[in-house]
């Protein structure tokens, strides 16, 4: 089921290309380079509303939806990963569960600086030995009643946007208590600056250099009873209840790769010239030219059906899980071929497709494995899969 | 002269819609742009015009109307200027504008301004496809107003509206009452990208249409036809000529002496 995008849709497609052909593509090089977090840029592409697009205008969100978020996401990736998952992060994992489970003094409270683009927020889930697997969690949260405060201990891993200086909080995943030998997981909000609660320097990364990422470490660290987010026991199906629409996310940030492949690469193989012809006349590198085309077709119909699905109020767990796989395997075969069509200076730092190919081996692993989309599709097909 | 008060400050932004500087522009059969065959934006200067109003706006409170004339694409660009925040839009559109050339322009453009109590109308001070500058000036005098083109600065205090003319030496400072004109260069400010929710406001935002009888303009002043001007015959521009490679064996100087004197440039 696809559905052609609203006129304003197509014009808020213009405006974000516009910028991120301005704005970050001439200095994401530079960016990656040099591992900078461009605040400054961050800070200009919450001036366009982009951290607030799928929220309520009350909160001084967009009003707008799954699909106009993907639009964004995807615009970015054409130009830069890390700028693209900066925002896909910022509202998926930062603003989406505050806004998902917070009650609404919460929501008064955090919402409207992290839907204003002016600061982040980052969800720490995953953990040196916890990813997907949330029994394995060791963080605890200790309820201290006398003195109505959360008590945290723990350690949390590659945390998206957790250390940036406009990291306004960090929503963490804790275990609150064991029932009949399960862990009970809870979601607690802990705000920037709390004692005890100390971000790890920068991680040395395969790619994603201008993307915020560190390891957090929790030490007797005392946030009020009242930032627990949601129901207590509850943080980790809450967590998964708001996956589906990160798969989806994530998947148009593979369709921008995609498409960033094809175009450079259709550029490139009629400017090369080898043994006296532009490069495009060999059938060798004409077919990875088409064959990138087919990737990117493919990849936006399987995105933005699943968003559509999403925005229309249907199920679309399998949907998700399916654009996610594909697309963003297919964002990691296309990088490489690109990478080929582009021979030595491929494998210069400084070419995009280059930069680009480091950048999309972490859309195989983040925000669910490939393995885990599987699972997910497999159990949706109803096989009695473990 | 008129005062001008928070409330009903009026500022008319002319903005055009020009093919994308980058694109390969071909002409038709009349020697006129082939506006299909080019993806079409909003003319790079006239962004800054807009801005500017908006900031005035921002300033002084009151209202920003956008107005732009040429066919049915021309409101992808009134949307533009809508999405960054002006309040409504005048389209000028008719058949029989099709060719107009400056002049031509320049009367329908007066005639869609005036009448509309303009304390202040703002140009881009030039569009990347005709590159004249003449139209602000034009218009200024169709409608009787004083004109500040030019400008990389502008203000308004009361009744007066000053801004800085960029000159080849640096600029002068020149004020005028109001009513006024004012065109801008891109010195001026940076153009906002329109928002998510500006683009959403925009499409509630209402654009009156116009046709030559709306303006009281009769079909033989603009065109092709009323036009004083009109282009005979035109060709690409030829490819580049190769340079002249000098190897300095010891009269290098000499050799780039005669060049530069055989191109009367010393």
């Amino acid at each position: 089921m696809l559905v052609e995008p609203t006129d304003e849709q197509e014009a808020f497609r213009k405006v974000v290309r516009d910028f991120a052909a301005s704005e970050i593509a001439p200095h994401a090089e530079a960016w990656d380079r040099d591992h900078t977090f461009p605040v400054d840029v961050v800070l200009a592409m919450g001036e366009l509303g982009l951290f607030g697009l799928p929220f309520p205008e009350e909160y001084g969100g967009g009003g707008a939806d799954l699909t106009t978020l993907c639009i964004a996401i995807e615009e970015l990736a054409r130009v830069d990963q890390s700028m693209a998952i900066t925002l896909e992060a910022g509202v998926g994992l930062g603003a989406n569960p505050i806004f998902q489970f917070g009650t609404e003094e919460q929501r008064q409270r955090w919402l409207p600086d992290l839907v204003a683009g002016r600061a982040l927020g980052g969800f720490g889930l995953t953990e040196p030995d916890a990813g997907s697997d949330a029994g394995g969690t060791r963080t605890r949260a200790v309820l201290d009643d006398a003195a109505g405060e959360w008590v945290i201990d723990g350690e949390k891993a590659f945390i998206t946007n957790s250390g940036t200086p406009i990291t306004s909080l960090v929503t963490v995943t804790a275990v609150t208590a064991s029932v009949g030998g399960r862990p009970e997981i809870s979601a607690i909000v802990v705000p920037a600056g709390t004692a005890g609660f100390e971000v790890q320097p920068p991680y040395r990364k395969m790619g994603w250099h201008a993307s915020d990422t560190h390891g957090l470490s929790f030490v007797d660290c005392r946030v009020p009873a009242d930032h627990l987010l949601g129901e207590r026991g509850r943080g980790f199906a809450q967590f998964l209840s708001i996956l589906d629409d990160g798969r989806v996310a994530i998947a148009a940030l593979a369709l921008g790769v995609i498409e960033c492949c094809l175009e450079e690469c259709r550029r490139y193989a009629n400017e090369r010239v080898a043994f006296g012809r532009a490069i495009g006349a060999n059938q060798a590198v004409a077919f990875k030219v088409a064959d990138l085309a087919v990737m990117a077709e493919a990849a936006r119909a399987l995105v933005y059906g699943a968003a559509v699905r999403r925005d229309a109020g249907r199920s679309f767990k399998k949907e998700a899980a399916i654009a996610k796989l594909y697309a963003c395997e297919a964002a990691v075969t296309a990088t490489r071929e690109a990478t080929q069509i582009f021979g030595g200076y491929g494998f210069m730092d400084e070419t995009l497709v280059s930069r680009q190919y480091r950048d999309a081996k972490i859309l195989e692993i983040g925000e669910g494995t490939s393995e885990i989309q599987r699972l997910v599709i497999s159990r949706e097909l109803g096989l009695p899969v473990q | 002269m008129r005062e001008v008060d928070s409330e009903t400050m009026k500022i008319v932004v002319c903005v055009k819609q020009v093919p994308d500087s980058w694109a390969e522009k071909t002409l038709g059969a009349d020697n006129t742009l082939d506006r299909g065959s080019v993806d079409a934006v909003m003319n790079e200067l006239d962004e800054y015009a807009v801005e500017e109003a908006l900031r005035l706006q921002e300033a002084h409170g009151g209202e920003v109307i956008v107005l732009s004339m040429g066919p049915s694409q021309t409101t992808d660009t009134i949307r533009k200027a809508l999405s960054m925040g002006a309040d409504s839009g005048v389209h000028v559109i008719d058949d029989g504008l099709h060719g107009s050339d400056a002049v031509a322009t320049s009367l329908a453009l007066a005639k869609a301004i005036e009448g509309r109590g303009a304390d202040l109308v703002i140009f881009g001070s030039e569009s990347t496809d005709a590159r004249m500058s003449v139209v602000p000036a034009m218009v200024a005098e169709r409608l009787g107003l004083p004109q500040l083109t030019f400008s990389s600065s502008v203000s308004v205090e009361g009744s007066t509206v000053r801004t800085n003319r960029v000159t080849e030496y640096g600029y002068d400072v020149v004020e005028a009452s109001l009513p006024a004109l004012v065109s801008v260069v891109e010195k001026i400010n940076e153009p906002r990208y329109p928002s998510f929710k500006g683009i959403m406001a925009a499409k509630k935002k209402k654009v009156e249409t116009v046709d030559l009888a709306g303006l009281g303009v009769s079909a033989d002043q603009v065109g092709l036809a009323g036009s004083w001007s009109a282009v005979e015959e035109a060709a690409a521009r030829p490819p580049k000529a190769k340079g002249t490679i000098v190897t300095d064996d010891g009269a290098g100087g000499t050799a780039i002496a005669d060049f530069l004197s055989a191109q009367k440039f010393i």
